[in-house]
């Protein structure tokens, strides 16, 4: 019995469905001393942005009853220093790579679109959905025609195939696929951290600088799966779905409820050897069950 | 997994963890420790404060969730453990003053123990300071030449900081800031341990990242043993 975990992904194969999420995997360089991170279908780089960015002061991360609070504030190199510096590392790693691409204003985004255009990236992860910069990005993402209108000119410009990134504050995340869908997106990819806070009753302060942080892990993962469930079924474009995948079955059940590929993200900070572990039990897991491909179960629920 | 052998308590709060196994790890570099396979999700970066030929110790306070269900572990339970992570401090010569505050004082033991086998070094002293009880006491006179300790006050005060060639300082950030500032005025090198929330530990989720004089760096795996002179404004 032999299976078989390749996915297609639109007309780009990916070698097995999982994916490490954007923001919690650098460059990959790091993971790649745990494991060989070429055993993962792709890797989502972290967010980029124009110029450098220094990311939030103050305390980045707090934990909560199975999930973690995150206010990192998308420190990066910078878009240039990421093609310079960053990108021909990950492309030595035979999978593929994902560049994930935040900006504070439209103009912002097309500049980094038009700047990523002539590498050998894979695809683009237009980021409209991280709750923890001041300005943009997860503006962008609470409202369908907000959303739609910077999928449609990042399409107009972008060279590589554009999967979208969604929050899961939009007003309604299933129109906002939909009208990422109807502006040319290649793909949705869903969901981000949900805003949240924390208070530090001591200090009598909100936990983080910015107040709002992003809430991911194993407590989002319903709300996750619900989700994906949804937009798998509102779109006809591939979808990835994440939130709080922690083992191979959770893998599954994103696939079953639509996904394509999948992401993982506070994992890797758990475990990790989560990524290889995931892959691993995947296989086992569709040998077991007689599955020869990924196809025979994606959104079966 | 790696199984307890003890984990005793040494003063208010504060235990002394110790792990069976042959591990790795220099002076002031760390662990990340795990205590459970659900929640907390994340482990906790604890520095190394002894290695011996099959175990290895950790001296903790017991204040977050993570470490309070940690000091209820007993001989036998396991926890997961990985490491060492970071740099630990560099390697020097002459006469050298360890100075750490509360916790701070941890990972100074492995060091004092390490720079008195070396030929190349002349003095090791160390000086601690507690807010209430000095813990372990018996101990550190051990892995020093001359050991000097504070209770509530500050330890800082006591460092004579021109009688040394380097200082390795680990605490509360006001006492290695006045370490720093002291080492600078009689130009000895301090090298101050930083601590930090983490959650990866190694290097990719930039929780723990510290503005220096020479940019954004990252506690894990830059530091967390950094100049002082590249963290504090003097």
């Amino acid at each position: 019995m032999s299976c078989n975990l390749r996915v297609k992904f639109n007309h780009m194969e990916f070698k097995n469905p999982i994916v490490a999420a954007s923001g919690t995997f650098g460059f990959g360089e790091e993971y790649n001393e745990v494991y060989e991170v070429e055993t993962l279908g792709g890797i989502c780089s972290k967010g980029l942005t124009l110029n450098a960015k220094e990311g939030n002061s103050g305390i980045r991360l707090w934990e909560t009853p199975m999930g973690i609070l995150n206010s990192i504030g998308m420190e990066n190199p910078g878009v240039k220093e990421f093609v310079r510096k960053e990108l021909p590392k990950m492309k030595k790693y035979n999978t593929r790579i994902i560049a994930n691409v935040g900006g504070a204003t439209e103009e912002e985004y097309l500049t980094i679109i038009e700047e990523l255009n002539d590498t050998d990236l894979d695809m683009i992860e237009l980021n409209i959905s991280c709750p923890n910069v001041k300005e943009g990005c997860m503006a962008f993402g609470i409202h369908e025609k907000s959303a739609a209108n910077i999928v449609k000119q990042v399409k107009r410009i972008c060279r590589h195939p554009l999967v979208v990134k969604l929050t899961p504050n939009a007003e309604n995340i299933v129109k906002v696929a939909a009208s990422c869908e109807a502006a040319g997106a290649d793909g949705i990819s869903l969901i981000n951290t949900f805003k949240a806070m924390a208070v530090d009753i001591e200090k009598r302060k909100a936990v983080f600088e910015n107040v709002y942080a992003g809430l991911s892990g194993p407590a989002i993962k319903p709300i996750a799966l619900q989700m994906v469930h949804e937009v798998s079924k509102a779109v006809s474009i591939p979808v990835i779905g994440m939130g709080g995948i922690m083992n191979w079955k959770d893998a599954v059940e994103f696939i079953m409820a639509g996904a394509h590929l999948v992401q993982i993200g506070t994992v890797n900070f758990v475990n990790p050897e989560a990524g290889k572990e995931i892959v691993l039990g995947l296989q086992n897991y569709m040998e077991k069950e007689g599955i020869k491909s990924i196809d025979e179960i994606r959104g079966i629920v | 997994m790696a199984i307890i052998k003890s984990n005793e308590r040494v003063g208010e709060g504060i235990f002394l963890l110790e792990i069976e196994g042959i591990f790795r790890g220099k002076p002031g570099q760390f662990y990340m420790l795990k205590v459970n396979d659900e929640y907390p999700l994340l482990s906790r970066p604890i520095s190394i404060f002894e290695i011996t030929e099959d175990t290895i110790k950790f001296l903790y306070q017991s204040s977050g969730e993570g470490t309070k269900i940690l000091s209820r572990k007993s001989e036998g339970d396991a926890i997961y453990l990985r490491g060492p992570y970071g740099n630990g401090f560099p390697s020097v010569e002459g006469k050298i003053a360890l100075v750490g505050g509360g916790m701070g004082a941890a990972p100074l033991y492995e060091t004092g123990k390490q720079l008195l086998k070396k030929p190349a070094i002349t003095t090791v002293d160390l000086f601690l300071g507690f807010s209430y009880e000095l813990v372990l006491k018996d101990k550190w006179e051990k892995i020093s030449s001359r050991f000097f300790y504070d209770i509530g006050g500050y330890v800082s005060n006591l460092v004579p900081v021109s009688n040394y060639d380097v200082i390795f300082s680990c605490g509360p950030d006001v006492m290695m800031k006045k370490m720093t500032e002291a080492g600078k005025a009689n130009g000895v090198p301090v090298y101050v341990s930083i601590e930090s929330r983490m959650a990866c530990g190694i290097g990719a989720c930039l929780t723990c990242t510290c503005h220096t004089k020479n940019g954004n760096r990252k506690v894990c795996k830059d530091g967390p043993v950094f100049l002082g002179e590249d963290i504090y404004e003097l």
